[in-house]
């Protein structure tokens, strides 16, 4: 382990604070997860205080995606506990799940839009959570608040006048930018991304994390991404989680790091 | 492992152009050439027949030629293959309506449990075990002779094929939306309306277009059975031996059916050419 940090704890100690505390938006203690016998990864722990921007890095098959997926609850941990937003996340009844999860936004390496509907669709579908039933299925039937709250976040991502197209006849990097707007149109605390850039060429690449963390900064959310691009971990994190050989291997404030220290997670 | 250049170092003899079957595999072919052989004695296979059939069956060509194309035969006849369509249109429009919310319950991990899903699948596959003929008998007895009984016989036909393939269909697409939705905290309802209907699309309408081509060959026979459509045409030329309007009636069903196919064809390249 390169260096830990103390995950940062919302308790008082006498009367005094020492600094302004926030409060842990995610707390995960002891999580394990394995396929079919195959450990992925064992003994998990770290909490994320509000706000904070956090890169996941390791190598292909260390469990980035699969932790992010126990985090919401997509799929079930072997053991542990997972903490998000006061909501315990392995014992949760469906519907507390589902009352957290409309407190997330999620953006994918492939972007996951459903392709032969509108960006307009697309976007109002990430309402459904919040607001369930048929009048969110199309921005045909979307009450106009929903609509509008749609194209404003279409707005912020530079592709209001895209509207209307279908979402198979965009480019790679507007794709990523629609699926930017249909997770922030619900206004999440948590923001989780996937290995964003994966599928775009370098320079969406970059205009995709700008834009992103710009708008995540912005709203105030806490961030969780993955990323194999070292250089955008360190721009990008405030802090930077390690997966190696099945352990969380780094913990490490952002500042504190070289690129050739992360690079050594991937020997 | 790499050579001096820095190459890797790979065996390169190729393999050998056929391969030996193991002990296994040659009491499974032995096994197979059996039983198609076992078949063909089933099924009264006949060389001699099979020598002596031509001159009957030119003789039944030099009776049924030329078709009979009186106006009034066609006349006829025409109207009863417009009811032959209206049965097929109808059977399948309701088949695939219904097929929906069944395949729903039919598809592995979208709404229903593992044991619904296995009831859904097992009663279709019992729709599809009984012939659509069938299915025309027991519809004759429930509500009488006549075009309805074939509609009906139509529409349970179609369920049981697009029932079965729709939640087929809705397991293989792309489940990336739907996660991405799931995410969002919606509804499970609500992810299989928005992401996993839609992601199947293409393949449900390919599929329906089977079910109409299916539909189209199937009602032209329910008339045998008195389902209404062209088949009952087709069975009294035969029984009258009026062969001349026998054949216009299979000449008929030939370019109805293959006119459906055509369009099937058509419209099923122009959605499948929309996916991208």
């Amino acid at each position: 382990m390169i260096k830990t940090r103390a995950t940062p704890s919302p308790v008082k100690t006498g009367a005094v604070i020492s600094a302004p505390v926030l409060p842990v938006d995610i707390r995960v203690a002891g999580l394990c997860k394995s396929f079919a016998d195959t450990p992925i990864f064992q003994d998990v722990s770290f909490g994320l205080p509000r706000g904070e921007a956090v890169a996941i890095v390791g190598a292909n098959g260390t469990g980035k995606s699969t932790l992010l997926r126990c985090l919401m609850g997509l799929i079930p941990a072997d053991s542990g506990s997972v903490d998000v937003l006061e909501t315990d996340i392995v014992n949760a009844r469906p519907a507390a799940l589902r009352a957290t999860r409309s407190q997330m936004g999620l953006v994918s390496q492939k972007h996951n839009l459903v392709p032969r509907l509108s960006v307009l669709s697309n976007v109002v579908q990430g309402l459904l959570g919040q607001r369930p039933g048929l009048r969110h299925w199309s921005q045909t039937f979307a009450p106009a608040a929903s609509r509008d709250a749609a194209m404003a976040a279409l707005d912020k991502v530079g592709l209001a006048h895209l509207a209307s197209r279908r979402a198979d006849r965009l480019s790679g990097g507007q794709s990523q930018r629609v699926a930017i707007a249909r997770a922030l149109i619900g206004h999440p605390k948590i923001l989780i991304a996937d290995e964003p850039t994966a599928s775009l060429d370098p320079a969406a690449g970059e205009d995709v994390m700008e834009l992103f963390f710009s708008l995540a900064r912005r709203e105030g959310v806490t961030v969780i991404f993955i990323s194999h691009n070292i250089d955008h971990a360190l721009q990008y994190g405030d802090r930077v989680l390690g997966l190696a050989g099945g352990k969380l291997g780094l913990d490490a404030r952002a500042d504190s790091l070289n690129a050739k220290q992360l690079r050594g997670l991937y020997d | 492992m790499r050579n001096n250049c820095g190459a890797f170092m790979t065996d390169m003899t190729s393999p050998a152009r056929f391969e030996r079957p193991s002990a296994l595999a040659f009491l499974g072919y032995a096994g197979a050439i059996v039983i198609i052989l076992w078949s063909f004695a089933g099924a009264g296979f006949s060389v001699d027949k099979v020598i002596s059939s031509p001159p009957r069956f030119a003789d039944f060509i030099d009776r049924a030629f030329p078709p009979n194309l009186e106006p009034k035969v066609l006349a006829r006849l025409g109207w009863k293959m417009l009811e032959t369509l209206q049965i097929a249109f109808a059977g399948a429009v309701i088949g695939v309506i219904l097929s929906v919310p069944i395949a729903l319950v039919a598809a592995r991990g979208l709404i229903a449990g593992n044991w619904v899903n296995q009831i859904v699948r097992t009663t279709l596959g019992f729709i599809r075990a009984v012939p659509d003929i069938a299915w025309a008998l027991v519809f004759v007895v429930a509500v009488g002779l006549g075009p309805f009984a074939g509609m009906l016989a139509i529409a349970i036909d179609t369920i049981g094929f697009c029932g079965r393939f729709y939640a087929d269909d809705m397991e293989a697409a792309d489940t990336g939306p739907a996660e991405s939705l799931t995410a969002t905290g919606a509804r499970k309802l609500d992810v299989v309306a928005c992401a996993t209907i839609p992601a199947a699309m293409p393949a449900f309408i390919s599929t329906s277009l089977f079910a109409l081509e299916k539909a189209v060959r199937s009602s032209t026979i329910l008339g045998l059975v008195g389902a209404g459509g062209i088949g009952i045409e087709l069975k009294v030329g035969f029984d009258l031996f009026d062969y001349p309007t026998a054949m216009t009636v299979i000449l008929m069903i030939a370019v109805v059916v293959i006119t459906i196919e055509q369009f099937s064809g058509w419209a099923r390249t122009k959605v499948i050419g929309e996916q991208r």
